[in-house]
C-alpha cells in the first residue's frame, strides 16, 4: 500500500496517499476548486493561476493542480486572499478577450464566462491593450479565433497527447503569443485532420466548427416543389442530443429527433445508420475477400473522417490497407441522390442533403472532391450535433415534449449492428456479426461481443473463431493510439485481420461536434462516455433486428439496385480512394 | 481500388530527399549521428542554430525540413523559432543597422533615432526592409558612449547622431548598394 499522507484543507482533515495533488485532496472533501487550463486526461499545464491556493507558511499563492500535498499541509481554498487573487487572474483574462459575450457561439457554455460569473466578477478594473488577430476560417471544418484564446494550452495538449497529430502550438511570446499551426499557416494548409477535439477542449470559442446551419435554413426556406431538403443522421446524434435540453446523459431520443427534424420542414428525414448497415455489407465481404485472395491485411475500417485524413498525412503507405467503403454518411448521400431520387421520380440536383453528424471532420469530408455526383457534393451541409440542438432551441421546438417519430422509407431502417457504430468498437463487433455468418452460415449464439467494447482511450485486442478460422483484430479510439496500433503492425509485432479506428476518444459518441460536456464535467470523461454507448448498446440489445444483413430494406437495395456486395454498381457509388496528402505528418 | 491509381501512396522517399537539399551538409550529418537517440529532440535548438549560422537565418522550408528529418512535429519547431529573439525567420539585409540602446545612447535620444529608422524604414526590430538592403537590431552599448547616440551599420560606427541625420545616412547606403550592384 502506498504511503498515507494528512493535509488539512480550509480545516478539515483529509487522508490521502502521498502524491495527490491538493486540488484533487480538495475534491474529495467535496470542495470543487475552480480551474481553467487543467484537464484530467491531459498534461498539467498550470498556467491559467485560477485554481490558486493559500498554504500555511508561503507568502504566495500555489497552483492547486501542479501542487503536491505534503503530510500537515494546511490548505485554505477560499480566504479573502484566495478570493481576491482568483478574481483579478479571471478578470484579466477578460480584460484581454473580446467583448461581445452576447453574440458569442460559447455564450451560455463557456466555461471562462461561466467561472467569471461564479466568482462574482461584476466590474472591470483593468483597461490597456487587448490582442488583435484575424480569424482562420480556411479549415472545412475547425476554425480558429485566436483573440478568444485564452492560452490555456488544452487545444496543443489534446492534439499531442490524444491524437498524435501536434498540429498546434503557441508561437512568439508575451502579449503577442499565439497558438496555431505551424508558421501560423492557415488551418486548410496545415497538418489538422479537422478531427475538432480542439473544439471539444476549448474552454471559450477560439476554435469551433464551421458553421453550416445558415445554409440550411437557406434550403428549407424554398418551397418544397423546388428543393426537397432531407436530413440524414448518424448512429451517435440520439445518444447525446438530449444534454443539449437538460436530459440525464445516456438518454437516448431517437424518435424525439425524428419528429423534430419533421417539424423544422425536412421533406424526409432518413437514418444513416441504414447505410451503416450497408456499410458492414460491404466491408464484411472486403475482409472475407481479402482474406480469400491474400489482399493486404490488416483490413483498416474508413467509417471516420480524422482518421482518413490522419492516414493520408500520417501513414499514407498504409493506404491500400483501408477499406475502399465510403463512410455511411456518405453511402447514405449517395444512395439519397440516386437510388432515393430515382424511386420519387426526383432530379438530384433538386434534392438537398443534410448530414446530422457527431463529427466536425464530416463538413471537410463533404468537401472532399471526389464525394460528387455530376459535379455537385453529394451531401450538401453537415451539421453537428451542437448546430442541430441549436437550430431547435431557434426554431423554439420544446424538444422533450416531442412525440416519437419513425424515420422515413426507404433508408430509414437500420439494425441494432448499425446504432453501436456510435462507439468505439461498433463497426467491429457489426462487422464480426455480419462475417460470422457469411462464413458459418448462421448468426452467432451471442451477438455481444463485448471483448471489443472498450472505453475511450483504449486499445482492444481479440481472437474470434469462426468456422475454424481465426479472426485477429483490434480496435482503437484517439489517433495516438492508432498509431501504437499501426507501429506495431508494420513492425511485425502484430497480424490482425481488421483494425477499427476512430478519431476521437470513445468512438463518434465523443465526437468533436457532440454536445459540449455540462460545466463542472469534461469531454473525455469516462462516465460520459460510457452514458452514451450503455444508449446505444441498449439501443441495439432492445432491437429483434440486430445483424445487417438481416436489414431488409438493405436487402431489398442489393436486389433492386446494387446487385450483390462489392458488385460493379456497389463499387462505383459506395466505394472511394485515397490519396498521400501533404504536409507530411510527424509520427 | 483503394489506392489511388494516379499517386504513389508513400511519399516519404521523395519527400526526404527535397527536405535533405534544403539543409547543409554538417547539419544533415547532426541530425542523422543522433536519430534514434533518446531526447534527440532536445538538440533541436542545437540544430536551429547551425542552420542560422550557415545559412544567416531560418526561412520556412529549413524549419520544415529540420521538423521532418528530427522527426519532431512542425508547430513545435515553429514555435520555439518564434518563441527566441535569437532566431531570425527573414533573410538578413545586406547592411545590417545596429541601434544602441545603451544607457548613455539611450538617454541622448536613441528611442527617437530607432523610431525615425522605423519610419524611414517600414520595419522594426528583427526586421529586414522590402528591398533586401537593411535589418534592424538593438543592441545594448557598442563602447564608444562619447559618441552617444550609435548606430552601427555593418562594421561602422555612426555618432552622435540626430533623427534628422538618419534619411541622408540611409540614403548614402543605398547609393552604396547600388554601385556594389552595378560592379557584380
Amino acid at each position: 500500500m502506498s504511503e498515507m499522507i494528512n493535509l488539512t484543507i480550509d480545516g478539515e482533515t483529509i487522508l490521502v496517499p502521498a502524491g495527490t495533488t491538493v486540488m484533487d485532496a480538495a475534491e474529495r472533501l467535496g470542495i470543487h476548486i475552480p480551474r481553467l487550463c487543467y484537464h484530467p486526461n491531459l498534461s498539467l499545464e498550470g498556467s491559467c493561476r485560477v485554481c490558486v491556493v493559500q498554504v500555511e507558511g508561503f507568502d504566495h499563492c500555489l497552483a492547486s493542480c501542479a501542487t503536491t500535498a505534503w503530510e500537515g499541509m494546511e490548505v485554505q481554498t477560499n480566504s479573502p486572499v484566495i478570493r481576491q487573487a482568483r478574481r483579478d487572474i479571471v478578470e484579466l483574462l477578460l480584460d484581454n478577450h473580446p467583448r461581445d459575450c452576447q453574440t458569442c457561439d460559447r455564450d451560455g457554455v463557456c466555461e471562462l464566462q461561466n467561472l467569471a460569473y461564479r466568482l462574482g466578477v461584476r466590474e472591470r478594473h483593468f483597461e490597456g491593450r487587448r490582442k488583435q488577430f484575424p480569424v482562420d476560417d480556411s479549415g472545412a471544418s475547425v476554425v480558429r479565433n485566436a483573440e478568444k484564446c485564452i492560452l490555456c494550452g488544452r487545444c496543443i495538449r489534446v492534439c499531442d497527447e490524444i491524437q498524435g497529430v501536434a498540429n498546434l502550438s503557441q508561437h512568439g511570446r508575451g502579449f503577442t503569443t499565439v497558438v496555431g499551426p505551424a508558421n501560423l499557416a492557415p488551418m486548410d494548409e496545415s497538418a489538422c485532420i479537422q478531427c475538432g477535439q480542439c473544439v471539444s477542449v476549448c474552454p471559450t470559442a477560439a476554435f469551433l466548427e464551421q458553421d453550416h446551419t445558415e445554409r440550411v435554413w437557406e434550403a428549407l426556406g424554398h418551397p418544397r416543389t423546388e428543393k426537397h431538403v432531407v436530413a440524414t443522421t448518424a448512429p451517435a446524434i440520439r445518444a447525446a442530443l438530449g444534454e443539449a435540453f437538460g436530459l440525464p446523459v445516456g438518454t437516448p431520443v431517437t424518435g424525439k429527433m425524428v419528429t423534430a427534424l419533421r417539424r423544422m420542414g425536412f421533406d424526409a428525414v432518413f437514418d444513416v445508420n441504414f447505410s451503416a448497415d450497408l456499410t458492414v455489407m460491404e466491408e464484411a465481404h472486403e475482409l472475407l475477400k481479402r482474406m480469400e485472395g491474400g489482399g493486404p491485411l490488416p483490413l483498416l475500417t474508413s467509417c471516420s473522417p480524422g482518421w482518413v485524413s490522419f492516414l493520408e498525412k500520417f501513414y499514407p503507405e498504409m493506404i491500400p490497407h483501408m477499406s475502399s467503403c465510403k463512410s455511411p454518411m456518405q453511402m447514405q448521400s449517395t444512395l439519397i441522390k440516386s437510388y432515393y431520387a430515382q424511386q420519387k421520380g426526383l432530379d438530384p440536383k433538386d434534392i438537398y442533403v443534410v448530414s446530422v453528424m457527431p463529427c466536425v471532420a464530416k463538413k471537410f469530408e463533404a468537401a472532399r472532391p471526389e464525394h460528387t455526383l455530376d459535379g455537385r457534393p453529394t451531401t450538401d451541409a453537415v451539421v453537428t450535433t451542437r448546430e442541430l440542438a441549436q437550430m431547435i432551441k431557434s426554431y423554439g421546438i420544446d424538444f422533450t415534449r416531442l412525440p416519437d417519430g419513425e424515420f422515413d422509407h426507404p433508408l430509414g431502417t437500420s439494425s441494432g449492428a448499425a446504432d453501436i457504430f456510435g462507439a468505439t468498437g461498433g463497426v467491429m463487433e457489426a462487422a464480426l456479426r455480419t462475417a460470422a455468418y457469411k462464413l458459418t452460415g448462421r448468426n452467432l449464439g451471442n451477438l455481444e461481443l463485448t471483448e471489443v467494447r472498450g472505453a475511450a482511450g483504449e486499445i482492444r485486442e481479440t481472437s474470434v473463431t469462426l468456422a475454424g478460422r481465426t479472426l485477429n483484430v483490434a480496435v482503437a479510439n484517439g489517433l495516438q493510439n492508432a498509431k501504437v496500433l499501426l507501429d506495431a503492425v508494420k513492425r511485425g509485432e502484430k497480424q490482425y485481420h481488421l483494425i477499427e479506428i476512430m478519431a476521437c476518444p470513445g468512438g463518434c459518441i465523443c465526437g468533436g461536434g457532440q454536445p459540449y460536456p455540462p460545466i463542472g464535467s469534461y469531454t473525455m470523461n469516462r462516465d460520459l462516455a460510457k452514458g452514451r454507448a450503455r444508449a446505444l448498446y441498449g439501443i441495439d440489445s432492445g432491437k429483434t433486428l440486430r445483424c445487417s444483413h438481416d436489414n431488409p430494406d438493405v436487402q431489398k437495395l442489393y436486389e433492386a439496385f446494387l446487385g450483390e456486395p462489392l458488385s460493379p454498381t456497389a463499387h462505383a457509388l459506395l466505394h472511394t480512394h485515397y490519396t498521400a496528402r501533404t504536409p507530411r505528418g510527424i509520427r | 481500388m483503394t489506392a489511388c491509381p494516379h499517386c504513389p501512396t508513400d511519399n516519404w522517399p521523395e519527400l526526404e530527399r527535397g527536405y535533405r537539399a534544403m539543409l547543409p551538409e554538417d547539419v544533415l550529418a547532426f541530425i542523422d549521428a543522433h536519430r534514434g537517440e533518446p531526447h534527440s529532440e532536445s538538440l533541436l535548438i542545437a540544430t536551429l542554430h547551425m542552420v542560422q549560422d550557415h545559412l544567416g537565418h531560418l526561412g520556412p522550408g529549413h524549419l520544415e525540413a529540420v521538423a521532418q528529418l528530427m522527426q519532431i512535429p512542425l508547430a513545435k519547431v515553429t514555435g520555439v523559432a518564434t518563441f527566441y529573439h535569437y532566431f531570425r525567420l527573414q533573410p538578413r539585409g545586406r547592411y545590417l543597422i545596429n541601434v544602441c540602446l545603451g544607457t548613455a545612447c539611450y538617454v541622448k535620444g536613441a528611442e527617437k533615432v530607432a523610431q525615425k529608422l522605423m519610419d524611414e524604414l517600414g520595419i522594426h526590430f528583427g526586421e529586414t526592409s522590402k528591398d533586401g538592403i537593411f535589418s534592424l537590431e538593438s543592441t545594448r552599448c557598442v563602447g564608444t558612449c562619447g559618441l552617444a547616440p550609435v548606430v552601427m551599420i555593418g562594421e561602422e560606427v555612426h555618432g552622435p547622431l540626430t533623427p534628422g541625420q538618419v534619411p541622408a545616412l540611409l540614403e548614402s547606403y543605398l547609393a552604396r548598394a547600388a554601385e556594389e550592384m552595378a560592379k557584380v
